[in-house]
C-alpha cells in the first residue's frame, strides 16, 4: 500500500515539523543562555554564543537585589490573583442566568453582549470612562476595565448549558434557590471550565501591559511587563534598576535584560502543563458555539 | 415523554378577560421569580454598560472640541471638523496604507501557515510525535508581546544579537534590523508567525478531526491518492472554518495588531510601521488631542463594522455560510 513517494513525503513531513518545533524552542533556550553568560565569555568569543564554557547567576541576583523587579512582580501577582478571582466570579454570575432559557430578557441581553464584539467606542472614550470613574492611577485600572471577556463568557455559558439539567432540578426540589444551586451544584460540576477560563484570565493578567501604560503613570504601580520593556530598551541598566553596584557593572547589559525576560517567562512555563490539559477543550467550546 | 409533546391548553376565558393586564402581570411574576438570577447579573451587566456602552456614547466627543476640564457636557460642538482635520492630515494616507498593508500581510502570511501546519500535522500517523510538535508550537501563544520583543532583541539587537554577531563575523557588515524600515514589516510577520501559528492550527485540526473517516475509506476504494484525498475531502472539510476566520479578520482589518506594533515600533520606522491605532494612541494619550483621536477611532469602528457585515454577506452569497 505504502509507495516509495509516500514514504518520501512522510520523511519530509517529519523533518519539516521537527525542524519547526526546534525553531520554536531555540529562541527560548538562547534567552536563557544569554541570561547566564558572564562578561569574560562575551569578550573571549566576541559576542554571545550558544554554549558558553562558564556561566553565572549574577544577573538574577542583581535583579532580585534591586527593588524595581520584585516590586513590579508584586503588582503583577496582585493583579493576577485578585483580578482572576474577580473575573471568574463576575463571569460566572453573568453566564449562569444567561444559560437558562427562563431568564427574562435573556435574548436581548445576549445580543447586547455579542454586539460589543462588532462595535466599540474605541481607545479614547474608554480611557475617559476610566478617568471619570476615579480608577486612573490605581491598581484597579488594570483589573476592572477587563472584568469580563466576551469570549470567556461564551465558553462558560455554553458549558453551563451542557450540564445535565436533572441534577439542578433535583436541587431545586430539595429547596435550593438560584444562588444555592449555582454555588453548591453548578460550580463544583464546572471545575474544568473554571480552570480553563481562570488560566486564560490569569495569563492575560500576567501579560498585562497596555492598561498599565494607558491608565497608570505612577511608576510604583508598574507591572512586570512595563518594567521589562523599559529594561530591554534602556541604555543604562543600573539606572533602570535604580541600583549602582560594581557587580552589576561587570555584567553585560544584555545578560541582565535576558534574565528579566526569563523571569517573566518562567511562570508561563510552570502553568503550561495545566493549560495544556484544559485549554484545547475550552477553545473548542468557544469556537463551536461562540 | 408524551406529555411534553401535548400542548398545554390554557383556560380560554382567562386569556379573554384582559390580555394585556395578565401579560404584564405574568412578566412581572416571571421577573420576581427570577429575582436572584437578575441580581446575580448586575456586576457583569454594569461592566458591559460602563466599559462598552458608555464609551459608545463617548463617541460624541468626536464631534466636539473636547476638553478634559469642561467634560462631555460642557465642551463645544464642532460638527464634522475633527473628521476633516484627520482626513486632511498628511499622516492619514500613510497610516491608512501601513494599516492595510500590515493587515493583508497578516492574513496571507499568518492565516495560510496555520492551515499548512494543521494539514501537515494531520498527515502524521505517529501519535506521540504529533502531540509533541503541537505542544511545543502552541506554547509561545501565551507569552506576551514584550517577551517576544525581548526574544527578537536577543537575536537581532545591534552589537549583541546572535544573528547580528553571526552576520558581522561572516564579514557581511553591521546589521540593525530593529530600526531598519526594510525589515520592520517582515519582523512583525515573522514574530507573529512564531508566536501564533501553533495556536492557529488547533482550530483547523479540530475541524479535520470531525471529518467522517468513511469518506477517506471510500476515496481509497475509488483509487484516490494522498493528494486527491486532500483536495476533495480534507480541504472542503476545513473550508467553513477558514471562511469564518477570514470574516472575523476582515472585521478587524483596520486593527493590524496594535499590541504588537506598538511594542515593536520606534520613531525610525514610522514610515512603514505607524498604523491607525498607534497614531490614535499618540494623538490621544500623549498629545491629549482627545477629539481628533476619538474621531479616528470612530472611523475605524465604522469601517470595521461595514467590513465584517459585508464579508459575511459575501460569504453567504458565494454559497458558504456566514457567521450569522
Amino acid at each position: 500500500m505504502v509507495t516509495k513517494s509516500d514514504r518520501l513525503v512522510n520523511g519530509v513531513l517529519y523533518a519539516v515539523l521537527a525542524l519547526f518545533a526546534l525553531s520554536t524552542l531555540f529562541p527560548l533556550y538562547f534567552v536563557f543562555v544569554m541570561s547566564v553568560t558572564p562578561y569574560t565569555e562575551v569578550l573571549r568569543n566576541g559576542g554571545f554564543i550558544l554554549w558558553p564554557s562558564s556561566f553565572t547567576l549574577q544577573a538574577y541576583k542583581e535583579i532580585f537585589g534591586s527593588s524595581r523587579i520584585p516590586d513590579a512582580l508584586q503588582i503583577t501577582v496582585f493583579i493576577t490573583v485578585v483580578g482572576t478571582f474577580l473575573n471568574l466570579l463576575v463571569t460566572a454570575l453573568l453566564a449562569y442566568p444567561l444559560s437558562k432559557k427562563s431568564t427574562p430578557w435573556r435574548n436581548g441581553i445576549l445580543l447586547a453582549i455579542i454586539f460589543t464584539l462588532l462595535f466599540n467606542g474605541g481607545l479614547i472614550p474608554t480611557y475617559l470612562v476610566v478617568r471619570e470613574l476615579g480608577l486612573y492611577n490605581t491598581v484597579w485600572a488594570m483589573i476592572v476595565p477587563g472584568m469580563v471577556s466576551t469570549f470567556n463568557f461564551l465558553i462558560m455559558k455554553t458549558y453551563f448549558e451542557s450540564l445535565p439539567q436533572e441534577v439542578e432540578e433535583a436541587a431545586r426540589v430539595d429547596g435550593c434557590g438560584d444562588i444555592a444551586t449555582l454555588v453548591r451544584i453548578v460550580l463544583p460540576l464546572s471545575a474544568p471550565i473554571l480552570a480553563t477560563v481562570g488560566l486564560f484570565y490569569g495569563i492575560g493578567h500576567w501579560n498585562e501591559y497596555f492598561k498599565g501604560i494607558m491608565y497608570v503613570t505612577d511608576r510604583s504601580l508598574a507591572p512586570i511587563q512595563i518594567v521589562l520593556r523599559n529594561m530591554i530598551q534602556t541604555p543604562s541598566i543600573s539606572q533602570e534598576l535604580a541600583v549602582n553596584s560594581t557587580d552589576l557593572a561587570q555584567l553585560p547589559p544584555e545578560t541582565v535584560k535576558m534574565a528579566t525576560v526569563a523571569v517573566a517567562i518562567l511562570p508561563i512555563i510552570i502553568v503550561y502543563p495545566f493549560l495544556q490539559k484544559y485549554f484545547i477543550k475550552g477553545v473548542m467550546i468557544g469556537a463551536i458555539k461562540g | 415523554m408524551n406529555e411534553a409533546i401535548t400542548p398545554i391548553k390554557q383556560p380560554a376565558n382567562a386569556v379573554e378577560t384582559s390580555a394585556t393586564a395578565t401579560g404584564f402581570r405574568k412578566s412581572l411574576r416571571r421577573l420576581y421569580r427570577s429575582k436572584w438570577m437578575m441580581i446575580m447579573m448586575i456586576p457583569g451587566l454594569l461592566y458591559y454598560l460602563l466599559f462598552h456602552y458608555v464609551p459608545m456614547v463617548g463617541i460624541l466627543i468626536a464631534f466636539q472640541d473636547y476638553n478634559l476640564l469642561k467634560g462631555i457636557w460642557g465642551s463645544p460642538w464642532v460638527g464634522w471638523d475633527n473628521f476633516r482635520t484627520v482626513f486632511n492630515s498628511p499622516d492619514f494616507p500613510l497610516i491608512l496604507r501601513n494599516t492595510l498593508i500590515i493587515s493583508v500581510y497578516r492574513i496571507v502570511f499568518n492565516m495560510l501557515p496555520d492551515v499548512i501546519l494543521a494539514l501537515m500535522l494531520n498527515e502524521i500517523r505517529s501519535r506521540w510525535f504529533k502531540r509533541v510538535v503541537q505542544t511545543i508550537t502552541y506554547g509561545p501563544h501565551f507569552l506576551s508581546w514584550i517577551i517576544v520583543y525581548g526574544i527578537v532583541f536577543s537575536l537581532f539587537a545591534p552589537g549583541s544579537g546572535l544573528f547580528t554577531t553571526f552576520v558581522r563575523d561572516m564579514g557581511w557588515g553591521d546589521l540593525n534590523l530593529l530600526t531598519d524600515a526594510n525589515y520592520f514589516r517582515p519582523l512583525l510577520i515573522a514574530s507573529d508567525l512564531w508566536k501564533n501559528v501553533g495556536f492557529g492550527a488547533i482550530i483547523y485540526l479540530a475541524a479535520l478531526a470531525s471529518i467522517n473517516q468513511e469518506l477517506y475509506e471510500a476515496a481509497v476504494v475509488d483509487g484516490a491518492g494522498r493528494w486527491r484525498q486532500m483536495w476533495h475531502i480534507t480541504l472542503p472539510g476545513i473550508r467553513s472554518v477558514f471562511v469564518l476566520l477570514l470574516i472575523l479578520r476582515m472585521g478587524s482589518i483596520l486593527d493590524a495588531g496594535f499590541d504588537q506594533v506598538y511594542i515593536f515600533l520606534n520613531a525610525r520606522v514610522y514610515d512603514v510601521g505607524d498604523i491607525i491605532d498607534t497614531w490614535v494612541f499618540r494623538q490621544g494619550l500623549e498629545q491629549l488631542n482627545f477629539s481628533i483621536a476619538a474621531a479616528t477611532g470612530v472611523f475605524k469602528s465604522v469601517i470595521g463594522l461595514v467590513f465584517i457585515l459585508g464579508a459575511n454577506k459575501l460569504a453567504k452569497k458565494v454559497g458558504g455560510s456566514g457567521i450569522w
